[in-house]
């Protein structure tokens, strides 16, 4: 008798560990492969524990929606820095101590070996994506040089598209009017200076398409329906170089943005969801991802470690908005800023796009 | 003399009357818990969550639970008094204990949503908050000089209370003034309401669309051999049965600039390469995506209802000398009007609330409210959201009771 119960108690307990899966949310596509073959399958290798991927249109609203709720079935979810800086105000999010990072390789602790900003107090940031122009080599054979040629419909004829919305694309109007990275936000907190971005779009309203989702501009592109898009520099990048379309990236103006790891609050499988993170974040974790796609790790030290991507020929470095030579005329997207002023502008933003 | 009546009973001798009444009682309780499972389902699927939403447009205790003193001192000081000491006082005192259980941001979100970039205000302010010293008029002054801003004193009033009209002052393009006055904002900043109104003239437009086309279709369907209007009718359902997702992209590849209609309009030399109609990402484009969308509702209701109609009374119509267009005019049209009534309220009422094709063709002037309704969401301001979406409910609650009025709603059929 006793056997038996030490038996199913045993099994019991193995059923109970096969249970405590991590749920990770994520945004689909490329990006969510990237995160399965570089975090995933070497956490399941290495401890055993199986890890889910689930696609969300941006993991934040379900996130939300759940805490609300108190139903909670993801552990871990992929968001973006102003989401990230909301919802842990709202205390949706459990914080992450810095302290549970693991170091860099030479020592060098995780809050310095972090670049700037990229650790809050319910976040980790992964990636650094950008927002970039893109044209298609095609259609300019002497093509485009910096950010100002975007917005120059003459000597570059054709249709553009930008993302349907206020952020990155007022910050890319007013460096195309010379204004210099470093003073873009001041700039734009001033209302001459948002009217100077709005007058810049002004130039180029009637041959835009606004797009909604990151896999729509290199469709775009692909159609011949414009010939310049702002996107997502890993789209493009997968474009280019996994289906060799003639597409070129432009960096100049380019747009940084952390993406980020939270836990939110009642997650169920909490200390699971912390060693995932902890693991995911780490110096060759994050240098893997960039095998994946051209998006780049949010640590220094994973820097020199980012090689070749899948296909085993592409060198990933000047691919990725982080490395020197593309960060000439960068501006790091200011959270700040946007948060403060989100509703306000879109506001605008959209009674911009409405007026003819 | 009159006598009493003796007391009908049943055969045991009870009262009939009684008996009557448990009986149909009996009756009244199994017809009820038949139906209580729809009933919880619609209380729990339906009722709850609309009340919940409507709830969550004008409550919101973001800044009233997390600034108890702010608060108490705006109850005790009417509207119009100029924040003194105390006022100060009570606001560092909120500040502090907002440093201590991280609660800036929710305050601040909550203030954010009526003025515009005040949430750094709050944060940065609440970091330094336990190092500030009286006097606190002058302490917060020199923090930031915002702090003496009439508008911001304002916004922290109105949000003292959970209770707020604020979400729908915004929702219909207004403001809270320096004065406590509601006054409109920047032209430039406009866009609820005309986008309202656009949703509602774009919506009947689609509709009445949607019934010039139906029309005849489900005439033809109504009075076709059964063989051919079996096949006529798998043609209306097949693009029903299709992911609305794969019908608005195949649209998109139909009739973007180098799509197939303009490519075959080109080919044809109807137009020449730089003069591609632009058909979609735009106003035009949301119409005739939308229209072929909700084509089956329209087509639907109309057939049913023209199925039933005696095609012996248009013959009696015209054997008693009508013309054809007084036959349609006054003998069939009238007949088909149930069914007018119920696919254009069908119509209407999803296109009003359409969101992922405007989002996906809609382009610049093509989008709707439900956009912006999503955007709202995404953007976790989900009071402005369920402001937002509390108009519309009654827009279109307010569409049903005209209806009613001039069609009536017993005249509706649906199948």
């Amino acid at each position: 008798m006793k056997k038996i119960l030490t038996l199913s108690t045993a099994l019991t307990a193995v059923a109970f560990a096969a249970q405590a899966d991590v749920t990770v949310m994520s945004w689909g596509g490329a990006y969510s492969q990237s995160q399965l073959e570089a975090y995933a399958k070497p956490y399941t290798a290495q401890t055993g524990v199986k890890v889910n991927m689930v696609d969300a249109d941006n993991p934040a609203t379900p996130v939300k929606a759940m805490v609300e709720a108190s139903n909670v079935t993801v552990d871990v979810a992929d968001v973006e820095y102003a989401d990230a800086i909301r919802l842990c105000d709202e205390g949706m999010l459990e914080t992450i101590d810095p302290a549970m990072l693991p170091a860099a390789p030479d020592g060098t602790p995780a809050t310095e070996d972090f670049l700037p900003g990229a650790l809050t107090d319910c976040a980790v940031s992964t990636i650094v994506f950008s927002t970039v122009f893109a044209y298609d080599t095609s259609k300019f054979p002497e093509g485009p040089k910096s950010i100002a040629d975007f917005f120059d419909l003459e000597k570059f004829p054709g249709k553009r598209a930008m993302r349907k919305g206020a952020k990155a694309n007022l910050e890319m109007a007013l460096m195309a009017d010379g204004v210099p990275a470093a003073d873009v936000y001041a700039t734009l907190e001033t209302p001459e200076g948002l009217d100077r971005a709005f007058a810049m779009l002004d130039k180029i309203k009637k041959d835009t398409i606004w797009w909604e989702a990151g896999a729509q501009p290199p469709q775009l592109l692909a159609d011949g329906e414009v010939a310049m898009t702002t996107a997502y520099n890993g789209r493009i990048f997968a474009a280019a170089v996994a289906e060799n379309k003639p597409f070129q990236v432009v960096w100049d103006g380019q747009v940084l943005e952390y993406d980020l790891f939270v836990i939110p609050k009642g997650a169920p499988n909490l200390e699971e969801a912390k060693k995932f993170v902890a693991f995911a974040t780490d110096t060759q974790r994050l240098a893997d991802q960039a095998k994946w796609i051209s998006y780049g790790p949010a640590r220094k030290s994973s820097g020199p470690l980012v090689g070749l991507y899948q296909d085993g020929k592409t060198e990933m470095g000047p691919h990725m908005p982080t490395s020197a030579e593309n960060l000439t005329n960068a501006l790091p997207s200011s959270y700040e800023f946007w948060v403060d002023r989100d509703s306000e502008l879109n506001e605008r933003f959209n009674a911009w796009l409405a007026a003819n | 003399m009159t006598d009493v009546p003796p007391l009908l009973t049943t055969a045991d001798g009870r009262p009939l009357k009684a008996a009557l009444a448990s009986a149909q009682g009996r009756a009244r309780r199994k017809a009820f818990y038949l139906v209580a499972p729809l009933l919880l389902f619609v209380v729990f699927s339906f009722i709850l969550p609309i009340g919940q939403m409507l709830h969550r447009s004008i409550y919101h205790d973001g800044f009233s639970s997390t600034a108890p003193n702010l608060s108490a001192w705006f109850a005790a000081n009417p509207s119009g008094t100029e924040p003194d000491e105390a006022a100060f006082a009570a606001l560092a005192a909120d500040l502090a204990e907002m440093k201590k259980n991280k609660t800036a941001g929710e305050a601040a979100t909550r203030i954010n949503y009526t003025v515009s970039a005040t949430r750094s205000l709050f944060t940065a302010t609440a970091r330094k908050a336990d190092k500030l010293q009286p006097p606190f008029k002058e302490a917060l002054l020199a923090e930031d000089a915002k702090w003496g801003e009439p508008v911001i004193w304002q916004a922290m009033r109105a949000a003292s209370n959970p209770y707020t009209t604020d979400f729908y002052l915004i929702a219909t393009d207004r403001a809270r003034g320096a004065d406590g006055g509601i006054e409109q904002v920047p032209e430039n900043e406009r866009i609820y309401l005309w986008l309202f109104g656009k949703t509602f003239i774009l919506s009947g437009l689609i509709t009445f669309i949607c019934l010039i086309l139906a029309f005849p279709i489900a005439h033809l369907l109504a009075t076709l051999p059964m063989a051919k209007s079996n096949l006529l009718m798998i043609l209306v359902l097949l693009p029903f049965w299709t992911s609305l997702l794969v019908r608005t992209t195949s649209w998109i590849v139909l009739l973007q600039g180098q799509g197939v209609v303009n490519n075959i309009l080109v080919s044809l030399g109807m137009i020449g390469e730089d003069g591609r109609i632009t058909m979609i990402y735009n106003q035009t484009g949301t119409i005739i995506v939308m229209t072929h969308i909700l084509l089956p509702f329209m087509v639907l209701p109309l057939y049913s209802v023209m199925r039933t109609i005696k095609p012996s009374y248009a013959r009696a119509a015209r054997s008693l000398g009508a013309t054809s267009w007084t036959t349609f005019r006054r003998i069939y049209l009238p007949q088909t009007l149930p069914g007018i009534g119920a696919g254009a309220l069908l119509v209407f009422i999803l296109a009003v609330g359409y969101y992922i094709t405007p989002a996906l063709v809609g382009g610049a002037d093509g989008q709707l409210i439900s956009n912006l309704i999503q955007f709202h969401m995404s953007k976790s301001n989900w009071s402005l959201a369920a402001a937002l979406s509390g108009m519309l409910l009654v827009g279109v609650l307010l569409l049903y009771w005209l209806y009613d009025r001039l069609v009536g709603i017993d005249k509706l059929k649906l199948g």
